[in-house]
């Protein structure tokens, strides 16, 4: 892979990821038809559902890197699973300040009787179990975006790896959160996300089985230097 | 959305003098056979298939609240028929035929039997009503309907002593209704009151929403509003009203017994599961306060005294 395909690619990516996020202003400005009558809800799915989307597809990088041997693939991983926490945080941002409503008295400067949009959030993180599982998958991804950069990988080495597995645990609480949160246990619309990240944790697994069998050093820890291999494959 | 063609032209101006007086002349001859109740015959109703309601009241217990746009009540429903999604119904409902309509009266009742749409009608002055209404997903609105009370259409069939609850349930037809082809609930829709929930003076048939025909995503042609339960308590395009001694089936109950109740009261002190139901967010603005959820929401006053002993937290 050339270093301008490389830049071709990430600007496509760039443009992918933020594509959800302008449609959103444009809605909120009242274009393509608007938020729709619960505007709260729409953003709140909208950002959800594009995190959880993002946050797969950054567990699809490594598969694909080991089926085509394009190591290089992994320079793409940690720009969608960092706007995978981007469109994340916008989700939890959304539920905090619209949806519960912190943001109207921080700006109006008061707020209904008998409502404390703070003592909510708590109350919520702590007692219903699908914010709490929410909350608690995003609360994992902030280590995994900060310690996200070239230089905090070479100084964590291996257990760069390790604290990078959280994200299987995110992505597993992403999911329950959003089959906790449906309101009728018929409605399959996680079914597919189930599925997929089942698919992915299978090869996962298959693959440490494979390499602690081999017992050779995992090949996905060489992701640098790059490899003879790669030259080829473009 | 259709846009409306204000002609000015009334549907009875548009209907040929010839066929309505044919339809007289077969209901009086059916009337005669027995076929159809003679209470509820005379003459052909005049509520039009779409358009503007006439001789619509005020009525003066209307909350003086900001109803919602007419835009925001007819693209943002519940109903399942249609699709789960909220947008779904507005979307999918024109396929819906809401002309010929007939509703069947069964079980402890003295007049049963099916009545036309216009049977249905007749009798009934309609007037506004403007009521807050709160889904169990904790979210509001207030809505300005039009209809009348239950009661009085209750009454009509006089139902018996025996007669503890009333059922009603929405049609089912995959051809009219895509999302009856899922079966993300058992169909068809089903719900019910106790017949003193009924009775209530409170309990609404809507058939108009701000003046209009009711459009089919709310629910048309006739529908229920019961303003102090969640939304899902009202029961729309009903084709079907079971007078019975036991606590009839609900689709919700069906579906999740430990989540939606029989009763399903709006109760801020009762949560539901997953989520609480102590603050709402009344829909229409990206930045709005909550607001508290009040007991009944908000006409306790008037219906408290229906559950007068009742433990309102085992018969959530």
């Amino acid at each position: 892979m050339t270093q301008r395909s490389v830049v071709i690619i990430k600007v496509l990516i760039w443009a992918g990821c933020l594509a959800p996020l302008g449609l959103l202003v444009l809605q909120v400005l009242g274009y393509f038809g608007g938020l729709g009558a619960n505007d709260v809800e729409t953003v709140l799915n909208v950002c959800g559902k594009t995190g959880l989307n993002l946050l797969i597809l950054t567990l699809c990088v490594t598969p694909i890197r080991r089926s085509t041997g394009i190591n290089k693939l992994v320079v793409f991983r940690r720009l969608l699973g960092l706007f995978a926490f981007f469109y994340l945080s916008l989700h939890f941002l959304t539920y905090a300040l619209l949806d519960l409503g912190l943001l109207y008295p921080l700006l109006y400067g008061q707020t209904a009787a008998g409502i404390s949009p703070a003592a909510q959030l708590l109350a919520d993180i702590a007692e219903r179990p699908y914010i709490t599982v929410g909350f608690t998958a995003l609360v994992l991804l902030i280590p995994l975006a900060i310690t996200s950069t070239r230089a905090m990988q070479r100084r964590l080495g291996r257990n760069w790896q390790k604290l990078h597995r959280l994200v299987y645990v995110v992505a597993v609480l992403g999911i329950v959160h959003y089959w906790w949160q449906i309101k009728s246990d018929t409605d399959a619309q996680p079914l597919p996300y189930a599925v997929l990240l089942a698919v992915l944790l299978g090869v996962r697994v298959r693959h440490w089985l494979v390499d602690s069998k081999a017992a050779v050093p995992p090949s996905y820890q060489r992701v640098e230097p790059p490899q003879a291999h790669e030259k080829t494959s473009h | 959305m259709r846009k409306r063609l204000d002609t000015g032209i009334r549907p009875s101006e548009i209907t040929p003098e010839g066929a309505y007086v044919n339809r007289r002349a077969l209901l009086t001859a059916a009337v005669a056979a027995g076929l159809v109740p003679s209470i509820m015959s005379c003459e052909a109703a005049t509520l039009p298939a779409s358009g503007d309601l006439a001789d619509v009241k005020k009525w003066p217990g209307s909350t003086t609240e900001k109803a919602n746009t007419f835009e925001e009540i007819t693209s943002y429903n519940n109903f399942y028929e249609f699709g789960t999604g909220k947008e779904d119904p507005s979307r999918y409902a024109h396929t819906l035929k809401t002309r010929p309509w007939s509703v069947q009266v069964s079980g402890e009742a003295a007049k049963t039997g099916t009545f036309t749409l216009e049977d249905i009608l007749k009798p009934h002055s309609l007037e506004e009503r403007i009521y807050r209404l709160r889904c169990v997903e904790a979210w509001s609105m207030v809505i300005p309907w039009v209809g009348f009370p239950l009661a009085d259409l209750v009454k009509r069939f006089e139902p018996t002593s025996n007669a503890k609850y009333v059922q009603f349930i929405t049609l089912s037809d995959r051809e009219q209704m895509r999302g009856v082809r899922s079966s993300v609930l058992e169909w068809p829709y089903r719900e019910g009151l106790t017949i003193a929930e009924a009775m209530h003076p409170l309990a609404f048939v809507a058939v108009g929403l701000y003046g209009k025909v009711l459009p089919n995503q709310n629910g048309a042609p006739l529908r229920t509003v019961v303003p102090w339960k969640y939304g899902f308590k009202s029961c729309k395009s009903i084709v079907r009203i079971h007078f019975t001694d036991r606590q009839p089936q609900t689709s919700w109950n069906m579906a999740i017994p430990n989540e939606y109740g029989f009763y399903s009261n709006v109760n801020p002190q009762v949560d539901h599961p997953r989520w609480s139901q102590a603050s709402e967010r009344r829909l229409g603005g990206l930045i709005s306060p909550r607001i508290p959820t009040q007991m009944f929401n908000g006409y306790a006053e008037q219906v408290a005294s229906l559950y007068t002993g009742l433990d309102l937290v085992k018969n959530y």
